[in-house]
């Protein structure tokens, strides 16, 4: 029996063949690799390692010792070398561990945090007004007072955003409590409908022009 | 290009390295969080802060706050308590931001070419300064373009102190020397007369100006709209007698496009329509402004007219000026008799007037140095050039035009190895000292933390001097007949100092609306006269001086005259700027700045394209722009909103909503660049404009209806009803509870259905990636706004990023957004207050007093769209007496 193709088309039907499984080995990589879990964001390496657990667990110093612009600010603020050596000048002070600390201090260079909770730039979050409704910092950022190193425990993913602003009253603590770590919403449902009750309609907390613009 | 020979084999190779790279290139991009060393006091990352600073545009100084994003200045906004800004601001402001960020500024001192230490410059200038320590500085010149900071004027007189035989000229192109000479003539001192139009009755503008490039420009426009709000069913009235097209015209009651020798006949002869004029200005409490392109004796008669009239006008006296003229500097040059010549700032190489010929006697300097912001034509022809730092790096003081002082404070490091005027005179004064110790000295009597917080320094306005003019200033020379040349500061570019700025490169001129180019400007009867349409080219000769550009027609310009704006042409302004346009200067000579006289003009073959953004100037019985009579305001109709069957939407918050007074518009523009700087918003470049593509969310349109210039500001109207919404396949395009039609970029697919179907065409499509990539211009941009991709539709959010802040602060203290807390970009930068933006829901609001105007109209209401955005119209007062203009 003759060939059914002559060899140009088999080598462009050979070629075609490739193409397809290059593609859905590149799709699969790409989707793969794009996914949080996967892409070595969630706890990567930082330049100290520095540890929430000893310093928030285990020492119990406020979030906002740090991270000091939280209530005013969009951006919850990460301290300055100076801040560290607040406490650093005096305790382990010539740890090896914290040279890059000391040498930003010194040299004036800051030093390059990995971000862990990283958002699209479309996207616009604001630290301020969520501390001020009543969203405490573990809602977001898990049990930090219980990681060596941090990790994000949230997708951040728009879906798991919309979750909480279609349906805030069971994630909202009492003023006092947003930045108690072991704090829990309250259960009674009349102290959950008065803490909802300070937030604007849900039509507003999902409309795009909230978070994106 | 060699042609490509590709094997399989290499085929496949490059196919298999590409398919790797692409799918390691998938992951999220790690970014750092960069935190302060050492945390300055009071920085909040995230929350901007305002300082307030000045600077000079066109001859005084305009009071600015400058918003700084953890230490990145990025928005100009305008100083209330500043008489220069009184909150508004210029075009120029507004763009001054891009010029600091500019990656083509200069960035390290040259000698003759080649990068050169600061330390070698110091040496050459202590080696010419010991030549002439035993001559008292015979040979040392300086070349100053603004001499009006006190801190400099300080600097200079001790400089004579140290050598006294030093000699410093002042060189400005946009000079005011002709007013300057008027009143010398009228009041035997260079008075300058401060009007106060908000108390006139009548202005008759005579070439003036005093919107456009004047150095109060924006305290007249706001004093001018207070003038122009009826009461009582009375208002300012508006004569404009012009040479070229203005501001000024466009807002006229009458206008009369006349070239400058007509006006001058005008103003001494008698006729019919001086007559009435002036008889409603008697009667009225008018007011004469004179422009700088009529003769001394013109402005002194006008001295003397406006005191007969008992016109609402001061004179302040400026201190005394020490400078000498351009031309004597020169004229040393050319001797020999100048060692070392120091440039302060300006580009004379380029400006200086053709007959002085400044570039050639700048060559027989043996050591000239330059302090530029960018290496231009001057610094080319110098010894040394050095970068000048950007007004918001360096310390320094300006006056404003009614001589209210103001610091000068930087916003941020010097960005390169630049010196600021005041640290290069060091050099020649020998001090040891900082630009912040001399300014500080200067102004060691003041309050010098309240000075720098709000802006000002507190009565340091020149006081009004009580003066007659004399009787007989002299009889205005005639000037020759024939074809006019008339040069103005381009309106973006000024006198080129903005050449490389793209902002206001790609600005719409108002009453033109080119782009990326200057025009010779012909009215439509000399355009017939010569057979010219818009792009072809005419030679422009006057004696042996030619120069040919192409032609642009217009109803706002003089019959046999034909203007030439100043500022293009240039060889050295940098990538954007060189080559664009005609340089105007080559015809400009010292005796006639302003207006030349026997010209001759013709037709000369080939063509220029232009880059416009509105082609079409008629507006075809659609009542686009409206205009009422003063007196038959009552007849003003519009349009009702069509019933519905269905129930208006329920809004229970916040309802957003514009008015846009076009009796207050001026056309000047600051509202598109604010709206530029505010929201990130690219340049496209000239050939982009051509093909319609055009980003700037808030347009102003300009319509020739009735003899007049019609300005109308467009941006989104935010439609109840918007057309856009329901041809988005993506749901790109949505309303949001407040009532802000909202354009979601990570949604948009492209499509540009809604762009098609908006009949406001206030959509805005990237086709290209437009987005900063040099690390310079990334730092301008608004952190609080999304920098746009390529594929991705745009447009105006009324600034929703100033709700959201506004809203969060609201919040977070449990209360609603008080009316005027959210002040859009473009309503912020209006020298007329024409934009108004509140809340409807909020009965007392400022917005809903402007809605209730029995003058206001939506824009194309017969499309039943509901626009939130709405306009009032504007009010005409003619002269009944008066038939023609």
């Amino acid at each position: 029996m003759a060939q059914l193709f002559d060899p140009p088309a088999i080598l462009g039907i050979k070629l075609f063949l490739i193409a397809i499984t290059l593609a859905i080995a590149a799709v699969w990589v790409t989707f793969y690799k794009a996914l949080p879990a996967h892409s070595g964001l969630l706890s990567p390496q930082q330049p100290i390692p520095f540890s929430h657990k000893h310093h928030v667990g285990d020492d119990g110093i406020d979030c906002r010792y740090c991270h000091w612009s939280v209530e005013k600010s969009s951006f919850a603020g990460i301290p300055s070398a100076q801040v560290c050596l607040t406490c650093h000048s005096q305790l382990f002070s010539d740890a090896p561990i914290l040279e890059p600390l000391r040498e930003s201090a010194r040299t004036g260079v800051p030093i390059r945090w990995v971000r862990v909770h990283d958002l699209p730039d479309f996207v616009f979050f604001d630290h301020g007004i969520h501390l001020a409704k009543g969203v405490g910092c573990v809602e977001c950022h898990g049990r930090v007072d219980r990681m060596p190193r941090i990790e994000r425990v949230a997708s951040l993913e728009m879906q798991w955003c919309l979750g909480c602003h279609r349906d805030p009253a069971p994630h909202l603590r009492r003023p006092q409590d947003v930045f108690d770590m072991a704090s829990q919403p309250p259960r009674d449902a009349s102290v959950r409908a008065q803490l909802a009750s300070r937030l604007l309609s849900e039509q507003r907390l999902t409309d795009c022009s909230t978070c994106h613009r | 290009m060699p042609p490509v020979t590709l094997t399989r084999r290499n085929f496949l190779k490059l196919g298999a390295a590409a398919a790797a790279l692409a799918s390691g290139a998938c992951s999220r991009p790690r970014e750092p969080i960069v935190p302060y060393a050492h945390q300055p006091e009071g920085e909040l990352p995230g929350v901007p802060r305002f300082y307030a600073t000045a600077a000079c545009f066109v001859g005084a100084a305009e009071g600015m706050l400058v918003e700084s994003n953890t230490g990145r200045p990025t928005k100009v906004e305008g100083n209330t308590a500043h008489p220069g800004s009184l909150g508004a601001t210029s075009v120029h402001g507004q763009a001054s931001v891009l010029g600091l960020w500019d990656p083509e500024r200069s960035k390290a001192p040259r000698r003759r070419g080649l990068p050169a230490t600061r330390g070698a410059l110091e040496r050459d200038i202590a080696d010419a300064l010991a030549r002439f320590r035993d001559s008292g500085g015979e040979g040392l010149r300086l070349l100053v373009r603004d001499a009006s900071s006190p801190t400099l004027l300080r600097q200079l007189d001790r400089l004579v102190k140290r050598f006294p035989r030093v000699r410093v000229h002042r060189w400005d192109p946009l000079h005011r020397d002709r007013g300057r000479e008027g009143a010398r003539l009228a009041f035997g001192r260079p008075l300058e007369p401060l009007y106060r139009l908000e108390e006139a009755g009548a202005i008759l503008s005579l070439d003036s100006r005093f919107l456009d490039d004047h150095p109060y420009r924006l305290n007249y426009a706001r004093q001018f709209a207070r003038a122009r709000t009826p009461r009582d069913g009375q208002m300012c009235r508006l004569y404009a007698l012009e040479s070229a097209p203005s501001l000024v015209g466009a807002m006229a009651d009458h206008r009369f496009a006349m070239s400058v020798p007509a006006i001058e006949g005008w103003l001494s002869g008698k006729n019919a329509t001086y007559d009435t004029i002036f008889k409603d200005l008697r009667q009225n409490r008018g007011v004469i402004l004179a422009g700088e392109a009529l003769s001394p004796q013109a402005h002194a008669l006008v001295h003397r007219l406006n005191a007969q009239l008992g016109a609402p006008v001061s004179y302040i006296e400026p201190p005394r000026e020490e400078t000498q003229p351009l031309a004597d500097l020169v004229e040393a040059m050319r001797k020999g008799a100048v060692g070392l010549l120091v440039i302060l700032e300006g580009n004379p190489a380029y400006d200086a007037p053709l007959d002085l010929d400044f570039g050639a006697a700048l060559a027989q300097v043996p050591l000239s140095v330059h302090l530029s912001l960018y290496e231009d034509e001057t610094s080319a022809r110098c010894t040394w050039h050095v970068p000048s730092t950007h007004f918001m790096e360096h310390w320094s003081d300006a006056r404003a035009f009614d001589g209210t002082a103001a610091i000068v404070q930087p916003l941020i490091a010097p960005l390169y190895d630049g010196v600021s005027p005041h640290e290069l005179l060091l050099l020649l004064t020998g001090e040891g000292k900082g630009g912040y110790d001399l300014v500080r000295e200067t102004w060691r009597d003041t309050d010098w933390d309240g000075a720098l917080r709000t802006g000002v320094i507190q009565d340091s306005a020149f006081p009004a001097s009580p003066v007659t003019p004399r009787v007989s200033p002299g009889s205005i020379p005639s000037q020759q007949q024939g074809w006019q040349v008339r040069f103005v500061a381009d309106e973006a570019l000024l006198d080129g100092r903005f050449a490389n700025n793209a902002w206001l490169q790609e600005l719409p001129r108002a009453d033109s609306k080119l782009t990326w180019d200057n025009a010779a400007l012909l009215s439509p009867a000399s355009a017939k006269e010569l057979g010219v349409a818009n792009g072809d080219l005419v030679d422009i000769a006057i004696g042996e001086r030619r120069l040919r550009a192409p032609a642009w027609v217009t109803p706002a310009q003089a019959d046999a005259s034909v203007t030439l704006p100043l500022g293009y042409g240039r060889s050295r302004a940098g990538a954007i700027g060189n080559g664009v346009g005609f340089d105007a200067n080559p015809l400009r000579t010292r005796a006639e700045p302003w207006n030349a006289g026997g010209a001759r003009v013709t037709k000369a073959p080939g063509r220029h394209e232009f880059a416009t953004t509105q082609n079409h100037a008629r507006m075809e019985g659609r009542d686009l722009a409206r205009h009422v009579d003063l007196t038959h305001m009552d007849s003003f109709r519009k349009e009702r909103p069509r019933n519905s069957l269905y129930p208006g939407w329920p809004y229970d918050g916040y309802r957003w909503a514009m008015s846009i007074d076009l009796n207050a518009c001026i056309g000047c523009n600051a509202c598109t660049i604010a709206c530029q700087a505010e929201n990130n918003i690219p340049t496209v470049g000239k050939d982009q404009v051509i093909a319609g593509r055009e980003m700037h969310w808030i347009r102003v349109d300009r319509y020739y209806e009735d003899h007049r210039t019609l300005f109308q500001p467009v941006p989104c109207m935010h439609c109840e009803n918007a057309p856009c919404e329901y041809v988005c396949p993506v749901e790109a395009s949505v309303h949001d509870s407040e009532g802000l039609n909202v354009q979601v970029y990570n949604r948009c697919v492209g499509t540009r259905f809604c762009s098609q179907n908006c009949p406001y065409k206030v959509r805005r499509f990237n086709f290209f990636d437009h987005t900063p990539k040099d690390e310079s211009l990334k730092a301008q941009m608004n952190p609080e706004v999304t920098v746009r991709m390529r594929g991705v539709m745009e447009k105006c959010t009324y600034c929703v990023q100033r709700i959201t802040r506004a809203r969060i602060e609201a919040e977070k203290q449990g209360r609603r957004i008080s009316d005027g807390e959210v002040i859009t970009a473009c309503q912020a930068a209006c020298p007329t207050n024409a934009i108004m933006f509140g809340d409807l829901s909020d009965e007392k609001s400022e917005i809903n007093r402007a809605k209730r105007s029995p003058l206001q109209y939506d824009l194309l209401a017969e499309l039943n769209t509901r626009p939130r955005t709405s306009y009032a119209a504007r009010i005409v007062n003619r002269n009944p007496e008066l038939k023609d203009g």
